[in-house]
C-alpha cells in the first residue's frame, strides 16, 4: 500500500480548497469560482484513485490511518475505509460538482457558495472516513455550518427560519448522541469504533454499564438501553426518521437547489452510515431486543412520508418526502438484517442481499434524488419561480429533452427494472421478506404510493394539454445536457450491470455481517 | 523569566506614562511592545518547565517576616497555561485597542497594570501575594471602564468595583481565617499554599472557610447568582477592558477558588460539592436563556461568559483529573474565545456602526460589508457553541465526563445548555450580519462608508482564532500540562484527607 | 522623695524638651524679631525653627536610645514609645510644612507654638505611666489642638468646629478626670502599675465598671470612636488644614497608642470578653461595641457626605473602629506584642495617609473655595500630582494593595483573630468591619470619580499647587505606597522595639 495519506489528502483537499477560494474570491470572483470547481474534480480524481486501488475481494478496512491524538481521552487520529466508505466517498465527490453546476445558485454569482460547498464536503468525507467518536463528531458537527449558511444565505423567503430549524434540531440529536458516548467512555473507557464494535460483537457492553453512575442504582440493562437511545435519536434526526423528521420538509424547499442535492444526496447518508458503523456493530443486544418497535417505527417511516407526498403540491417538497420514503427502505434492509438472530456464524444470504440492497439504495437515492432536484431546479429557474404541481402540463411538447431526461430519473425513483433505482429495492424486499417478512408486507403499500405520486407528477407536468405561456418555455442547453448526462448514464449503468458496484460491496457487507454478533 | 512577566508589565505602564504628550500616540507602540515582551516570557516557561514536573519554584524572598508572608512565585501545569493566556490576551488586546485616541497613555497605562497584576495572580504562590494582586487589579478595572467605556460607564465600573470588593472581603476574611488557624497549628504563620496544601485542618473549620473562600473568589468568576456585575461591566467596558475582563480577570477568579479552596480543604470540597455544582449547572442554563433574549450584542456576549464560566465552576468541585483539567482547559479556551468575541463586537462593529442594538445591526447588512468581521465572529460563535476542532469542545468534553460520575442528571442539563447556547450564537450571528440576505433583491444604497478592517485587528483576531483552533485540534498542547498536576493536586487532596 | 536628677531628665525627656523650646523661641522671635515683616517671610522663619526643632528632636530620638523611667515614675521612656514619638515627630514635620501656606492668620507665632506644644502634649502622651501624667499630656495636647483649630478667625465655619470641638473635649476631659479619680478611689495608687496592682483579684463590682467607662470616654472622644465623635465632621471641616492635619494624623496615633498602653498596663485584670455566648463584663465589651459602632456609623455616614474634608472626618471614625479592633486584641496576653505592633503601624500608616489626604482637601479648599468633592471634578488633568496623591490615600484608606492601607488591615485583623485562646474580638466583629469595607470603596471612589472621570466645567479655575502642598502630598504618597510594597520597613524596626520595651 502506498505511504500516501489519501484519506487525511481527501478530507484536507476541498478544505483548503475552500479557504483558498474565499480568499482569492474577495477579488477575482470568476477565477475563484473555477478554481471552486477544479477542487472539486480533483478530489473525484483522487476519490477514483482510491477505488482503483481499492482491493474489492477483502472486507477489511483499507487506508488505515492511526495516530495517538488524545491519550488522556484514548481519542487517536483513526481513519479507514472500506466498501461502505468507499461508495459513499464516490457519491459525494461525484455529487459536489453536479451541486456545482447546479441552478440556483447565488444571483451574484459569489464564490462563498462553491467554497462553502467544499468545506461541506470535507465534513461529509471526513464523516465517512473516521474510526474514532472524536474524530467522526468533530465532522458530523462541523458539516452543519456550511449547510447552514448556504441554506441561510442563498434560501427562499423562509430560508432563515428553515436553517436555523435544521441547524439546532440537528445539533440536539448531536447532542443527545454525545451524552450517550460520554456515558459509554465512562463505562468502557473507549472512543474508537473498531474497539467498541468487539465489546458489542462479544457481548461484554453491558458488563462494562455495570457501573454506578449515580443515578438512582439503573441496572446495567437500562444504561446500555439509554445509551443506545441516545445514539439511535442523533442518527434518526439526520436520516430522517418519523417523526423526527419535521425540519426536512421546509430545509429541502427552502435551499437553493445545489445545496439541496447535497443534503438529500450525501448528507442523508452520513445517517444510514452511522446506524451502519456505529449503532448495530456496538449495540447488536438492543437491536434484536426491539426489533419490532424499530421495525414499526421504519414503516411508518416508509408508509407515511409516501402518503404525505402524495399530498403536496409543491414539487420540491414532494420529493422530500419521497426521499424519506426511500431511505426508509435503506433502515428497513439495515434493521432487518442486524436484527436477525442467525442460526449459524455466518450471515445467511438474505442478510447479506439485503445489506447489498442497502448499500446499493444509498449509492443510487444519492443520485437519482440529485438529479431529480436538479431538474427540478431547471424548471424553476426556467418559469420564473414556480414549483407548483398544477403550474405545468404538457411540457413534453415543449422541452422534448428535459422531459425525456427527467422522466429517466423520475422511473429509476420508481423502482423500475433496468434503472438503477430497481436493484437496491429489489435486494432490499428479497433479504426483507426472508428476515421480518411482516415488515417486508407491510411497507409494500409505500411502493405502490410512490409509484402513485410520481407517476401523477410526470403526468401533471409533462403530458396534458400544453399552457400558452409554457410554449416558449427553452429546453436544456448543451452545458445543462452535459452536466445530466453522466448521471443518466450512470442510472442506465448501475441498473443493467449491478455488479459494478455489487463487487465492491459485496466482501464489505458479508465482513460486516459477520462483525455484527449474529450467532 | 516567567516572573519577568509581571515586571515587564509594571514597567511597560511606567514607560507609557513617560511618553511625551506630543507623541502621545506612540503610547500603543510601547504597549504593544511591552506586552509582546511579556508574552514572550510568559512562553519561555516551556523551557522551565516540563510537563508532569513537580512544582517549581521560580522566586522565593521573605518580605514581611514580621508576619511570615513571603514573596514567593512558582508555576506548575495549572497556571502556566493561564500565564500563556495571559500574553495572548495582552497582545490581542492592545492591537484591538489601536484606534483608541482620547488619553491614550493612562489607558495603556492601566492596561498593562492590569496585566502586570493579572500575571501577579497566576503566578504567586503565597496566599497573601495571591491576595495582594488580586485585589491590584481593582484599580485599573475601575478606571479603564469609568473612564474609557461606553453603555453606562459609571454604573458599571463602580458595580463592578465593589461587587469584586465584596468577594475579596469574603476572602480576606478566609484568608484570615487560614492564617490564624496556620499560626495554631504549627506555631509559625505562613501562607505558602504548597505547605498550606499538606496541613489537615479540622473538619468543622474547612467547612465553613470552604465557602468562604471559594464564594468570595467566584463571585468574580461569575457564580450564578453573584453574577449580575458582569454583564454590566463588560457591556460598560471598552473593547480592551471587556476582553481583559471576560477573558482573563474572570479567570483569576476561578484560579483563585482553585488554589485557595479547592486545593486547600478535602473535606470542605466533599461537603459543599453539590450545591457549587448545582449553582454552576444553573449559571449555564441561566446564561444561556438570558443570552437569548438581549437585544444588545454585547450583552449577548456577556451572559455567555457567564455560562462558560459555569462550566469551570462545575469542572472545579469534581474532584478527578478529568474534570479538573476540563476546568483549567476551560479557562484558556474561553479566554481565547470571550476575547475574539468582544473584539468583534467591540471594535470591529460597535466602532464602525456605533450601535449594538440587534435591530438597528440587522439593516446594516454587515455580512457584506464586513467579510472579515463576519467571518471571525461566526468561527469565534462556532467555537463558543463547542463545536468540535475549536478549544472549547475538548473542555467541556472533560468537564461533562469529570461530572458525570457525581451528577449524571446534571450532565444532561449541562446538554441542554450547550443547545441553548447555539441557539443563541446563531440568532446574534444572523441577525447581526446576515439579517438582510447578502443578495438582496433590492439593495438599500449603502450607507455611510465602513472603514474596513484594519491590519492590527485582523492580527489580532488571527492571533486568538488560531490559539482556540490549536486548542481544539491538538489538546495534548496543553493537556499534557494540565493532567499531571491536576493530578498531583487531587492527589494531595486526597493524602490529606476524603477526596 | 528620690532627688531628681536634672542630666537623667534631659536624657529622657529629650526631644519633648527640644520641640518644646522650639515652640518657645519661635513665638519670641516672631513677637520680637519678626515683627513688621511680611507674612510669608515670618512663617519661613517660624517653620524653620519648628522644624529644626523637630528634626533635632528626631534625630535624638533615632540615634540616642534610652530606657527608664523620671518624674517619680510618671515618665517612662522605652524603644517603643521612642519609636511612636519619632513618627508623630515626622508627621509635625509635615503639618510644618503644610504651615507654609498658614495665610489665614496673623499670628504666626502662635500657630507654629501651639502646632509644637501640641506635638509635645501627644509626646507626652506616649511615655505617660500615671494617671495624672495621662491626664495632662491629654489636655496639653488637646488644648493646643482647640486653639489651632480656631486660629482662622475670619471662618464662621472655623470658629464653630473649633468651638464644638472644645466643649465637647472639656466635658470628656471632666468624665475621664471623674474616672480617674474613682480609679485612685479605688487602689489608692496613681501609678499606672500600681493601679493595676490594686485592682487585681477584685473583680468587676460597679464601682469599677463606671470607672472603666468614664476613662473610656475620654479616650473615645481623643480618637473619634462612637458616640464621641460628634465633634469630628465639624472639626475636621472647619479646622483650617495644617490643624486638621495634625487633628487627623497626629492626635490619632498618640491618642490610640496611649490607649493601648493605659489598657494594657492598667486594666489587665478587667479584661472581660465579649463573645457572644461567652460574655464577661469588662473593658473589652465596651471596646468591642464603641467599635462595632465607629465602624458602621462612620462608613454609612460617609455615604451622605459632599464634602472631602467631612467626608474624611467620618472615614477617620471608621478607621477608629478598626484601630479599637486591635486594641481589643491587646486583651490576650498570647498575642500582645502582635497586637501592639499592628495598632502602631495601622495607625502610624493611617495618620500618614490622612495627612496627606488634607493637604489634597487644603489645596482644594484653596482653589475652589471650599473642599466640596464635585469641586475636584478635572483635577486629574490640571493638578496631577494631587490627583495622584489623592488616589493613593483614597485606596490606602480602602485598604487596597499595594498600598499601605492594605497590610495594616491584615495585620489588624489577623492580630484580632489570633489573640487565643479565645479571640478577643470575636469573629462578628472582623466579618462586620470586612463586610463594611466594600461600602467604603464606594464613597472613596466617588472621590476618585470626581477627580479622574468628570471633566471640569469650563468656568472652573485653575489653580496651581503650591510647592508645600505638592512636597507634603508626595512625600506622604510615597510613604503609603513605599510601605505598602515593603511594610517590613516600618514592621522590622516596630517588632523589634515592641520586643525590646518587654511588651
Amino acid at each position: 500500500m502506498t505511504k500516501l495519506p489519501l484519506l487525511s489528502l481527501l478530507t484536507l483537499i476541498p478544505l483548503l480548497g475552500g479557504v483558498v477560494v474565499v480568499s482569492v474570491g474577495e477579488r477575482r470572483a470568476a477565477i475563484a469560482r473555477r478554481l471552486a470547481l477544479a477542487v472539486a474534480g480533483i478530489t473525484l480524481l483522487l476519490a477514483a484513485t482510491l477505488a482503483a486501488r481499492f482491493e474489492p475481494g477483502s472486507g477489511e478496512l483499507q487506508f488505515v490511518e492511526k495516530v495517538r491524538w488524545i491519550p488522556a481521552l484514548a481519542v487517536d487520529y483513526h481513519l479507514g475505509v472500506d466498501g461502505l466508505g468507499l461508495l459513499l466517498i464516490l457519491l459525494t465527490t461525484l455529487l459536489v460538482p453536479f451541486a456545482m453546476l447546479a441552478p440556483g445558485g447565488p444571483p451574484h454569482r459569489a464564490p462563498l457558495y462553491r467554497a462553502l460547498m467544499l468545506f461541506l464536503e470535507a465534513g461529509l468525507l471526513g464523516t465517512f472516513t473516521a474510526l474514532n467518536f472524536f474524530h467522526w463528531f468533530l465532522f458530523w458537527e462541523l458539516s452543519l455550518i456550511p449547510a447552514f449558511f448556504l441554506i441561510r444565505l442563498w434560501g427562499g423567503t423562509a430560508g432563515a427560519s428553515a436553517a436555523t430549524q435544521f441547524f439546532i434540531y440537528t445539533l440536539a440529536g448531536s447532542v443527545t448522541m454525545l451524552l450517550a458516548f460520554l456515558a459509554i467512555f465512562l463505562a468502557v473507557g473507549k472512543f474508537d469504533f473498531l474497539e467498541l464494535a468487539e465489546l458489542g460483537r462479544a457481548d461484554r457492553l453491558t458488563a462494562h454499564f455495570n457501573v454506578n453512575f449515580g443515578w438512582y442504582a439503573l441496572p446495567a440493562e437500562t444504561l446500555t438501553r439509554l445509551a443506545f437511545a441516545g445514539v439511535f435519536l442523533g442518527l434518526a434526526v439526520k436520516v430522517p426518521v418519523m417523526p423526527f423528521h419535521t425540519w426536512l420538509p421546509a430545509t429541502y424547499a427552502e435551499a437553493p437547489t445545489g445545496v439541496t442535492m447535497l443534503l438529500t444526496g450525501a448528507m442523508s447518508k452520513m445517517g444510514v452510515y452511522g446506524f451502519l458503523r456505529i449503532l448495530v456493530p456496538i449495540f447488536p443486544e438492543q437491536i434484536r431486543a426491539l426489533q419490532a418497535p424499530l421495525l414499526g417505527l421504519v414503516v411508518f417511516t416508509i408508509l407515511f412520508s409516501a402518503a404525505t407526498a402524495f399530498a403536496q403540491r409543491d414539487l420540491k417538497r414532494m420529493l422530500a418526502y419521497s426521499s424519506i420514503n426511500h431511505l426508509g427502505y435503506c433502515l428497513l434492509g439495515l434493521l432487518a438484517a442486524a436484527s436477525f438472530a442467525a442460526p449459524e456464524a455466518r450471515p445467511t444470504t438474505e442478510q447479506a442481499a439485503a445489506l447489498n440492497g442497502v448499500l446499493l439504495q444509498m449509492l443510487n437515492h444519492g443520485l437519482t434524488a440529485a438529479t431529480l432536484f436538479a431538474c427540478v431546479g431547471w424548471l424553476e429557474q426556467r418559469s420564473g419561480g414556480r414549483r407548483d404541481l398544477y403550474d405545468f402540463g404538457g411540457l413534453r411538447r415543449a422541452t422534448p429533452v428535459f422531459a425525456g431526461l427527467m422522466g429517466i430519473a423520475l422511473f429509476s425513483s420508481l423502482g423500475l427494472p433496468g434503472l438503477n433505482g430497481f436493484v437496491g429495492e429489489f435486494l432490499i424486499f428479497k433479504g426483507t421478506f426472508a428476515l421480518a417478512p411482516w415488515a417486508a408486507a407491510a411497507a409494500v403499500p409505500g411502493l405502490l404510493l410512490t409509484a402513485v405520486f410520481l407517476l401523477t407528477l410526470m403526468q401533471r407536468v409533462f403530458h396534458g394539454p400544453l399552457e400558452p405561456r409554457w410554449t416558449a418555455l427553452p429546453d436544456l442547453t448543451w452545458r445543462e445536457r452535459l452536466a445530466l448526462a453522466p448521471a443518466v448514464a450512470l442510472m442506465f449503468a448501475l441498473g443493467l450491470w449491478p455488479q459494478l458496484v455489487l463487487t465492491f460491496t459485496n466482501a464489505t457487507v458479508v465482513s460486516l455481517a459477520e462483525a455484527w454478533r449474529t450467532f | 523569566m516567567l516572573p519577568w512577566t509581571i515586571y515587564l508589565s509594571f514597567a511597560g505602564a511606567l514607560a507609557v506614562l513617560l511618553v511625551p504628550q506630543r507623541r502621545a500616540g506612540a503610547a500603543r507602540h510601547v504597549a504593544l511592545v511591552f506586552a509582546l515582551a511579556g508574552a514572550a516570557c510568559g512562553f519561555s516557561g516551556i523551557f522551565a518547565y516540563r510537563p508532569g514536573q513537580d512544582l517549581l519554584v521560580l522566586t522565593r524572598v521573605p518580605w514581611v517576616p514580621a508576619l511570615g508572608l513571603e514573596y514567593l512565585l512558582a508555576v506548575d501545569g495549572l497556571n502556566l497555561p493561564l500565564v500563556w493566556l495571559t500574553g495572548l490576551a495582552a497582545v490581542a488586546g492592545v492591537l484591538f485597542s489601536w484606534n483608541v485616541t482620547d488619553r491614550p497613555r493612562e489607558f495603556f497605562a492601566l492596561y498593562l497594570t492590569l496585566i502586570g497584576g493579572v500575571y501577579g495572580v497566576f503566578l504567586s504562590f503565597d496566599l497573601f501575594l495571591l491576595f495582594f494582586f488580586y485585589e491590584v487589579a481593582i484599580i485599573p478595572k475601575y478606571f479603564l471602564i469609568a473612564i474609557w467605556g461606553s453603555t453606562r460607564r459609571e454604573y458599571g465600573a463602580m458595580k463592578l468595583a465593589l461587587y469584586s470588593f465584596l468577594g475579596s472581603a469574603l476572602v480576606f476574611l478566609g484568608i484570615l481565617a487560614v492564617y490564624a488557624a496556620v499560626a495554631q497549628m504549627t506555631g509559625t504563620p505562613n501562607l505558602d499554599l504548597a505547605a498550606l496544601a499538606r496541613l489537615d485542618y479540622p473538619a468543622g473549620f474547612q467547612r465553613w472557610v470552604f465557602p468562604l473562600l471559594f464564594v468570595g473568589f467566584a463571585v468574580l468568576a461569575g457564580l450564578w447568582p453573584l453574577h449580575t456585575w458582569a454583564p454590566t461591566g463588560h457591556v460598560a467596558a471598552p473593547t480592551a477592558a471587556s476582553m481583559l475582563l471576560a477573558g482573563v480577570v474572570m479567570k483569576l477568579g476561578s484560579y483563585g477558588a482553585l488554589r485557595a479552596a479547592v486545593a486547600l480543604f478535602p473535606a470542605g470540597l466533599a461537603a459543599w460539592q453539590t450545591p457549587v455544582a448545582a449553582l454552576a449547572v444553573t449559571g449555564i442554563v441561566y446564561g444561556a436563556l438570558v443570552a437569548l433574549v438581549q437585544k444588545d450584542f454585547k450583552f449577548v456576549v456577556g451572559y455567555s461568559s457567564v455560562s462558560h464560566m459555569g462550566f469551570v465552576l462545575l469542572g472545579l468541585v469534581a474532584i478527578n483529573e478529568l474534570g479538573l483539567s476540563g476546568a483549567v482547559l476551560q479557562m484558556f479556551s474561553h479566554g481565547v474565545i470571550a476575547g475574539l468575541l468582544f473584539g468583534v463586537v467591540g471594535r470591529m462593529v460597535y466602532d464602525r456602526a456605533h450601535t449594538r442594538e440587534l435591530d438597528e445591526l440587522a439593516g446594516l447588512r454587515l455580512g457584506r460589508r464586513l467579510p472579515f468581521a463576519a467571518a471571525t465572529f461566526v468561527l469565534a460563535g462556532m467555537a463558543s457553541m463547542g463545536l468540535p476542532g475549536f478549544s472549547g469542545f475538548v473542555a467541556e468534553l472533560s468537564v461533562l465526563l469529570g461530572a458525570w460520575e457525581a451528577w449524571p442528571t446534571a450532565a444532561v442539563i449541562t446538554g441542554a445548555g450547550i443547545v441553548v447556547g447555539a441557539a443563541y450564537v446563531l440568532r446574534a450571528v444572523q441577525q447581526a450580519f446576515f439579517a438582510v440576505p447578502v443578495e438582496a433583491a433590492n439593495p438599500d444604497p449603502d450607507g455611510p462608508l465602513l472603514e474596513p478592517i484594519s491590519l492590527p485587528e485582523r492580527v489580532g483576531a488571527l492571533l486568538l482564532l488560531a490559539a482556540t483552533l490549536v486548542v481544539g485540534l491538538f489538546p495534548g498542547v496543553l493537556l499534557d500540562y494540565i493532567l499531571p498536576s491536576a493530578g498531583a493536586l487531587l492527589e494531595t487532596l486526597r493524602r490529606v484527607g476524603i477526596s | 522623695m528620690n532627688a531628681v536628677s536634672y542630666l537623667h531628665l534631659l536624657k529622657l525627656a529629650g526631644p519633648e524638651t527640644l520641640v518644646v523650646l522650639a515652640a518657645l523661641v519661635a513665638l519670641l522671635a516672631d513677637l520680637t524679631v519678626m515683627r513688621g515683616q511680611p507674612g510669608r517671610f515670618r512663617r519661613r522663619i517660624a517653620a524653620l525653627i519648628s522644624g529644626v526643632g523637630c528634626g533635632a528632636a528626631g534625630l535624638y530620638l533615632a540615634q540616642v536610645s534610652v530606657h527608664g523611667t523620671t518624674f517619680g515614675g510618671m515618665f517612662t521612656v522605652d524603644p517603643l514609645t521612642q519609636f511612636v514619638k519619632l513618627m508623630l515627630v515626622a508627621l509635625t514635620l509635615l503639618t510644618v510644612v503644610l504651615s507654609l501656606e498658614a495665610d489665614y492668620t496673623d499670628h504666626v507665632g502662635e500657630h507654629f507654638a501651639l502646632l509644637l506644644l501640641a506635638t509635645s502634649g501627644m509626646m507626652f502622651m506616649a511615655s505617660a505611666a500615671d494617671l495624672l501624667m495621662v491626664f495632662l499630656a491629654l489636655e496639653l495636647s488637646s488644648l493646643s489642638l482647640y486653639s489651632l483649630a480656631a486660629l482662622n478667625k475670619a471662618s464662621e465655619r472655623s470658629a464653630e468646629g473649633a468651638l464644638k470641638y472644645f466643649l465637647f473635649g472639656a466635658l470628656a476631659a471632666a468624665f475621664t478626670l471623674f474616672g480617674f479619680s474613682f480609679l485612685y478611689g479605688l487602689t489608692g495608687a496613681t501609678h499606672l502599675a500600681e493601679v493595676a496592682a490594686g485592682l487585681r483579684g477584685r473583680g468587676f463590682d460597679p464601682l469599677l465598671a463606671v470607672a472603666v467607662v468614664l476613662t473610656l470616654v475620654g479616650f473615645g472622644f481623643k480618637v473619634a470612636a462612637v458616640p464621641f465623635h460628634l465633634w469630628a465632621p465639624d472639626a475636621y471641616q472647619g479646622a483650617p488644614t495644617p490643624a486638621a492635619a495634625l487633628i487627623a494624623s497626629g492626635s490619632k496615633l498618640a491618642g490610640f497608642f496611649l490607649l493601648g498602653r493605659f489598657v494594657v498596663l492598667t486594666l489587665p485584670e478587667t479584661t472581660g470578653q465579649a463573645a457572644w455566648k461567652n460574655f464577661t463584663a469588662g473593658w473589652v465589651p465596651a471596646v468591642a461595641v464603641l467599635a462595632l459602632a465607629s465602624m458602621i456609623v462612620g462608613n454609612l455616614a460617609a455615604l451622605a457626605q459632599r464634602n472631602l474634608k467631612r467626608l474624611l472626618a467620618y472615614s477617620a471614625i471608621a478607621h477608629a473602629g478598626y484601630l479599637l479592633l486591635a486594641v481589643l486584641a491587646l486583651a490576650g496576653a498570647a498575642s500582645r506584642s502582635d497586637a501592639f505592633a499592628a495598632l502602631v503601624y495601622y495607625a502610624g500608616t493611617y495618620a500618614l495617609g490622612s495627612l496627606g489626604a488634607f493637604a489634597a482637601a487644603g489645596f482644594l479648599e484653596r482653589t475652589r473655595g471650599d473642599a466640596a468633592i464635585a469641586g475636584l471634578a478635572g483635577t486629574g488633568r490640571a493638578a496631577p500630582v494631587i490627583a495622584a496623591g489623592l488616589l493613593v490615600f483614597m485606596f490606602s484608606l480602602a485598604g487596597l494593595p499595594p498600598l499601605a492601607g492594605f497590610p495594616a488591615k491584615f495585620y489588624v485583623f489577623a492580630a484580632a483573630l489570633n489573640a487565643g485562646p479565645a479571640p478577643a474580638a470575636p469573629f462578628w466583629l472582623v466579618a462586620t468591619g470586612l463586610a463594611l469595607s466594600p461600602v467604603a470603596l464606594y464613597y472613596y471612589l466617588l472621590v476618585l470619580k470626581q477627580t479622574y472621570v468628570v471633566a471640569a466645567p469650563s468656568d472652573a479655575p485653575s489653580g496651581c499647587s503650591t510647592w508645600s502642598e505638592t512636597l507634603v502630598v508626595t512625600v506622604a504618597a510615597g510613604g503609603v505606597l513605599g510601605l505598602g510594597l515593603f511594610p517590613q520597613l516600618l514592621l522590622g524596626p516596630l517588632v523589634r522595639a515592641i520586643q525590646s520595651a518587654g511588651l
